[in-house]
């Protein structure tokens, strides 16, 4: 079979197989970001607390999830979350279980990897705001939540954008990771397609070159999403 | 100048005052959240341990505690070999990345580009089954010979990939020491070699220091995925020691192992720069 | 559509499986485990659907049971602990029943059995099949088999290779970088038949330690579920009786892979 035959869509090729992996990988990574963000948000406000208690508990969750590896986490999500419910609904006393597949086990570790390292970045971004920022919008009579609503918030996110930026790309190369626990992201549906056809080279090469596509459309958004962001200093 | 003056008393003392109230810290949201999150975690922490202390069984340890420390080498032996390996390899690739030399920067910009825009695992696939379809070609020129063993394949892997990593490092950390010390130099008569030598690399390498660190640790975590080729690191023989008891604990271990190596290396690593960086704070 | 729906369901993810053993009379259905890298018993084609041995003896034994019947796949390596998590309900993947895997889970009786056996390179060195001739060459298995065990304990003077899937050591045979490969006897000889395996040949079969090997390959399930037990045993008793497993079995292979 020639190249093209390998790669067409339809019973002889795998171009349908990897084009379901690439949809697995992105969407994967697009239901992965506001999990990773929103978490990553509440443990940098923790970080920044004045309770202790809740400084060292987020200091924990950090630490460990930024120390172990990606796949470990992975592995200890996939099957210890389902060995853990399944427990659970044992000691409830009901035997019908709560399916943890391995989109949702992908979703869950790698959201909790991205979100430990984007606290981070929010954090470092809270802190470049200086504190007049919050005594000037109490000084005009603002609530608390609005300062950090109307004044804060829009210029943590504008900095801690490009840090942000930078754990997607992560994110989008951690996704390959999934295909361990059985997802059918790209790098398995091409590993599947090489072991299949012996064309290892031909098809690892195409998971490879997905990837670079994917980073280069990701940096075009990103792009757009900067300049979006810039556009009042452009203004002047 | 009396040192041995000896205090004296006022006359009159102030009466002893009592301590101020402690200001009750009232109980609000935030300190309910904080306190139930560390109850959580003490939970996790009573839990785990009195599962490995009842599902203690030292046969099992005895058998794979040996094959535990071997995956720990082998993963140790790789990552700090490709991390030596690619700090040689990105010296070059961040000499073309700043040079003016519009081929030499596109080629290192292409190369730092390919190895930090794809998955590790992507490329260690690439390399392990992809070069082993050339089986001909590569023993025609001999290299076949390195290629034919996943340890290899794996180092090689790594070292490619770190060096892209360490090469941005590398740049950013030059470009990080302002011109003003160049062109210092150049005012003293120093070529450029021996300011580079003396003057800037110095600098760059506090720079430097902090995400080398990282990209150490990075290395430590992203050499989980060898097992993948058959190389059997840490990773691998926890994978391997799951298939065999099922029980859950082997996971458990293995994240202990390597919290412990990442928290050895970071405090190493702070260390470093506290004592590196001692003349900037003042 | 299609895609839209496997969003859907796999970010609901809470999907309440009601188990098959409570299932009852009515309908019962069941989900099966299997790996799908492992021809010619199940392997999953190009078009995405399972085939072989495992597969047809599967529906053959629901068809009996009167249960219809759901394939789910899952990695060797994490087959038996996706069993415990109850992503499904019994795992029809040709595994051995060994005393190990017996720890965790139980087993139908044998649907069939046959040896381990080794394959080289047709311009192998190897002469024969035992540990001494195969002293320090590089041999390949599936990790987490009943044969990657066999050889840790029974081949020890080989290197032993380990691969998450058996097409993985049939590429690293190919391309010259272990020696010899351990498997099962039917999956070796088919191997052979084809295109892919004709770098090799086979150089004998094992004695299979009862031990190690365990005696054939069964259905598991989690423990406890006798009732589901029960039956798949009368309906692979039965399936024997009607004619049904010769049939399957004559289509796939020129011997009788039931065993002694």
């Amino acid at each position: 079979m020639d190249v093209w035959t390998l790669i067409s869509f339809g019973d002889q090729g795998w171009g349908d197989e990897i084009a379901w992996g690439v949809l697995v990988t992105v969407s994967l990574a697009l239901a992965t970001l506001p999990l990773g963000l929103a978490l990553g948000f509440f443990i940098a406000l923790a970080k920044q607390s004045r309770e202790p208690t809740l400084r060292l508990s987020a200091e924990i969750y950090t630490t460990i999830f930024r120390g172990l590896p990606e796949l470990l986490t992975l592995f200890i999500i996939f099957f210890g979350m389902q060995i853990g419910i399944q427990q659970l609904a044992r000691a409830m006393g009901f035997s019908s279980g709560i399916e943890i597949n391995a989109f949702v086990a992908g979703m869950i570790a790698l959201g909790i990897v991205f979100s430990s390292y984007a606290s981070e970045v929010f954090l470092s971004a809270f802190r470049a705001i200086p504190k007049g920022q919050y005594e000037g919008g109490y000084a005009i009579g603002l609530p608390h939540r609005h300062v950090m609503r109307l004044v804060v918030l829009p210029q943590v996110i504008k900095i801690a954008l490009p840090g942000l930026t930078n754990l997607w790309m992560i994110l989008l190369k951690d996704t390959a990771l999934v295909s361990a626990i059985g997802l059918s992201d790209i790098v398995r549906q091409t590993g599947i397609a090489a072991r299949v056809t012996k064309e290892a080279f031909l098809f690892y090469g195409i998971a490879f070159i997905l990837f670079l596509v994917l980073a280069l459309l990701s940096s075009i958004v990103i792009n757009r999403i900067e300049k979006y962001g810039d556009r009042a200093e452009q203004a002047r | 100048m009396n040192h041995a003056q000896a205090y004296v008393a006022p006359a009159e003392l102030l009466p002893q005052q009592p301590a101020p109230d402690t200001i009750a810290k009232p109980w609000n949201a935030t300190r309910a959240w904080g306190y139930a999150l560390i109850a959580f975690w003490t939970f996790v922490v009573i839990v785990l341990v009195a599962w490995l202390i009842t599902g203690y069984d030292p046969a099992k340890i005895e058998r794979y505690a040996p094959r535990y420390w071997n995956g720990l080498l082998t993963t140790l032996t790789l990552v700090s070999i490709s991390i030596v390996l690619g700090a040689f390899l990105s010296l070059p690739i961040a000499y073309a990345r700043m040079s003016d030399n519009r081929l030499l920067n596109g080629i290192s910009f292409g190369y730092v580009y390919l190895f930090r825009g794809t998955p590790l695992l992507a490329q260690l696939f690439l390399i392990y089954y992809g070069l082993g379809s050339f089986r001909e070609q590569l023993e025609a020129v001999g290299l076949w010979l390195f290629f034919r063993d996943a340890w290899n394949c794996a180092l090689f892997a790594f070292t490619l990939n770190t060096a892209a990593y360490q090469a941005e490092i590398v740049r950013g950390a030059v470009r990080s020491v302002p011109t003003g010390q160049w062109e210092g130099a150049a005012a003293l008569g120093i070529n450029r070699l021996q300011a580079f030598r003396k003057i800037i690399a110095p600098q760059a390498m506090i720079v430097a220091l902090r995400p080398y660190g990282n990209e150490i640790i990075l290395m430590i975590k992203g050499s989980a995925i060898v097992a993948l080729i058959t190389v059997f690191d840490l990773m691998g023989e926890t994978r391997r020691a799951f298939s065999r008891t099922f029980d859950f604990q082997t996971y458990i271990y293995a994240a202990i192992f390597y919290l412990i190596i990442v928290e050895i290396l970071r405090n190493i690593w702070n260390w470093l720069e506290k004592r590196l960086t001692k003349h900037l704070v003042r | 559509m299609k895609f839209a729906k496997f969003v859907m369901t796999a970010t609901t993810a809470v999907a309440f499986s009601a188990s098959a053993a409570m299932a009852g009379s009515h309908s019962l259905s069941i989900k099966i485990g299997t790996e799908g890298a492992y021809p010619p018993f199940n392997n999953l084609e190009a078009d995405g659907s399972l085939v072989g041995f495992d597969i047809d003896i599967a529906n053959a034994l629901c068809e009996e049971m009167g249960a219809t019947c759901e394939f789910v796949t899952s990695d060797w390596d994490g087959i038996i602990p996706g069993l415990l998590a109850g992503n499904y309900d019994a795992i029809i993947a040709s595994m051995s029943i060994t005393a190990e895997r017996m720890e965790v889970v139980d087993f139908s009786g044998k649907y069939y059995n046959t040896p381990p056996a080794i394959a080289v390179p047709k311009d192998s060195d190897i002469t024969e099949a035992t540990d001494a001739a195969l002293a320090g060459k590089a041999i390949g298995a599936q990790s987490s088999t009943t044969h990657s065990n066999y050889a840790e304990e029974k081949l020890s003077s080989a290197s032993l290779t380990l691969y998450p899937t058996p097409d993985e050591y049939k590429l690293d045979i190919a391309n010259g970088r272990i020696d010899a490969v351990i498997d099962d006897v039917i999956v070796l000889s088919e191997w052979l038949k084809t295109d892919d395996g004709a770098c090799c040949k086979l150089l004998g079969t094992l004695t299979p330690d009862p031990v190690i090997n365990g005696e054939g390959a069964g259905i598991a399930l989690r423990k406890g579920e006798e009732d589901l037990k029960a039956k798949f045993d009368a309906a692979i008793a039965a399936i024997r009786a009607n004619g049904t497993y010769q049939e399957i079995n004559d289509k796939y292979f020129d011997v009788d892979v039931f065993g002694g």
